[in-house]
């Protein structure tokens, strides 16, 4: 694993994250929040989960960033009311960070470098997902068409 | 020198700090929403790092969670933002503050 691009891209993704959280219009936050999704893919791509990463810049990008841009686009009205940050949120974040930080650095089982293993290929991720994870599978199929039907029962238009 | 998980582990929890940040402390909801996919986001590339440097078993668990927590990921953010259109509709207004009764 290559030093150099994991700092790239790490930097990258923390600074469009940051960007993401802390840009005051809307719509450069939802493209921020675009960029992180592509350093977050090539953190999986440089770790050896190619499918994974594919699936997630397909996913992230193709779906929920298109669908925030259109929320954006439909709920316009009022762009400019947004006051930006609110500071009280940033002790807590903080403080999250240094716990996770001091838990990370404090179990010693985590100071391993990664193992020789042979490529997962596409044709394994299929075959386990027909074999061993066909129910979780198909319940994720059915929560999404789930999650479609009540999406647009949400916002269909009632008739007074 | 390589990368160890600490390394990843830690890009991960400020992955999860940051979207931490933008959902308490953004008063839109379109914001709010960010924040959790990017939280969402930073335990998927936990899930892969674990995966990774973990011993290795036959199926790749840690790639199936990671899918399936994908896939969970695109349907609540579907749901969430025909929330916030449903009561854009509403308040004419995507500001959480304003939201302040429950009664259509």
């Amino acid at each position: 694993m290559n030093t150099g691009a994991f700092i790239v891209i790490a930097i990258v993704t923390l600074s469009a994250a940051m960007a993401a959280a802390t840009l005051r219009k809307l719509m450069h936050a939802a493209l921020s929040f675009a960029l992180a999704v592509i350093g977050i893919a090539a953190f999986f791509f440089l770790i050896g989960a190619e499918f994974v990463g594919l699936a997630l810049v397909f996913i992230y990008i193709g779906a929920v960033a298109v669908l925030i841009v259109f929320t954006i686009l439909l709920t316009r009205r009022d762009v400019q009311r947004d006051r930006g940050l609110n500071w009280s949120g940033v002790p807590i974040a903080a403080s999250v960070f240094a716990g996770l930080t001091w838990s990370i650095l404090n179990t010693q089982s985590t100071a391993i470098v990664a193992p020789h293993i042979r490529a997962l290929t596409v044709k394994q991720i299929g075959q386990t997902l027909m074999t061993t994870y066909v129910w979780p599978m198909q319940c994720v199929g059915l929560l999404l068409t789930a999650a479609l039907i009540g999406a647009l029962l949400l916002v269909i238009e009632e008739k007074p | 020198m390589t990368p160890t998980l600490q390394v990843f582990l830690i890009v991960s929890a400020a992955l999860f700090s940051i979207g931490l940040l933008a959902a308490l402390s953004r008063r839109h909801a379109i914001f709010i929403l960010i924040g959790i996919e990017m939280m969402l986001a930073a335990a998927n590339l936990n899930f892969i790092a674990f995966w990774r440097f973990g011993p290795q078993h036959q199926p790749p668990v840690g790639v199936m969670i990671a899918l399936f927590s994908i896939a969970i990921a695109a349907a609540e953010a579907a749901v969430g933002l025909a929330i916030v259109i449903a009561v854009y509709r509403h308040y004419r207004s995507t500001n959480v503050d304003e939201f302040n009764q429950l009664r259509g």
